[in-house]
């Protein structure tokens, strides 16, 4: 298996997600969000947006519309069933909607052990932005990886 | 009830019905997260887990709907969490948020607020913190 170490630094593959309606709807389906600001374009507009507004979490999806979005980790050897979610931070600059098309860059940014190496994570930061380069949220998400003993 | 921000006010706490498996395949879709961990019991067993447990950000998502319900999606200025525990499928998580302080900086109002999941035997799932713009 790759030394993981030596991924920070690296760009992981970008991807782009077209922010529909439908997609929205499931979203909150599945969440079970049933504030009509989320679900109906009029009461979304009635509340000054300008379409249904993207919830707080929702961004992250942008990052796994990419054809393989664990390919970077496969790649690494890593087994995707050793891989737990550690850590999720978002830093907001403006609330997208159903309609807009965003797109991330993202990049591995630290690495580090813990309990003598048998937790690894690897921590990624990832900029989202509109189609013009506008910065729309910024996440950082650490991968932990559970190493056999 | 309106929320009176201060320090120490409780938000109203968020009970989540138990997830089910279907929660856990629409989450999928709706996510993009189509890591089989979570919709495929033999694919969850085959990594040592007894069976499919829910998406980290399944139970962020859920305690973002504590600041939604509360503030305008728009003055969500941060959001993160730890995940410190997996919860299965068929648990019921609780959300909770409380004010940790409030402070005007660069002209704006800011909530800060100390954010919390549980399962019903006291298991914390996740904690985190959110920075809220009032004014």
């Amino acid at each position: 298996m790759t030394d993981l170490a030596a991924l920070v630094g690296a760009e992981r593959q970008g991807a782009s997600l077209l922010i529909t309606r439908s997609r929205l709807r499931l979203f909150a389906k599945a969440t079970g969000q049933t504030d009509p600001i989320f679900v109906d374009v009029a009461a979304a507009r009635a509340a000054g947006h300008p379409d249904l507004p993207a919830p707080p979490t929702f961004y992250f999806s942008v990052d796994l519309e990419a054809p393989d979005p664990f390919e970077w980790l496969l790649e690494a050897g890593v087994d995707l069933g050793a891989v737990l979610h550690g850590e999720q931070s978002f830093t907001y600059h403006r609330v997208a909607h159903a309609g807009d098309e965003l797109r991330t860059s993202s990049t591995i940014v630290d690495h580090f052990t813990k309990k003598e190496g048998a937790l690894e994570f690897v921590v990624t930061e990832s900029r989202i932005e509109d189609t013009e380069g506008c910065p729309v949220a910024t996440m950082r998400q650490s991968a932990v990886i559970r190493r056999a003993a | 009830m309106e929320l009176t921000i201060q320090a120490g006010a409780v938000l109203p706490s968020l009970e989540i019905p138990p997830i089910t498996r279907t929660t856990l395949a629409l989450f999928a879709g709706a996510s993009g997260d189509h890591n089989p961990i979570h919709i495929d019991i033999d694919n969850a067993r085959s990594a040592g887990f007894d069976d499919v447990f829910a998406h980290g950000m399944l139970s962020m998502a859920y305690l973002g709907r504590i600041l939604t319900d509360n503030f305008s999606v728009e003055q969500i200025r941060s959001y993160r969490v730890r995940f410190a525990a997996i919860t299965p499928v068929h648990g019921q998580p609780t959300c909770s948020a409380v004010i940790r302080e409030v402070r005007d900086a660069d002209g704006e109002r800011l909530v800060v607020l100390d954010l919390t999941v549980a399962l019903p035997d006291g298991t914390v799932t996740l904690t985190g913190e959110a920075t809220i713009a009032t004014s």
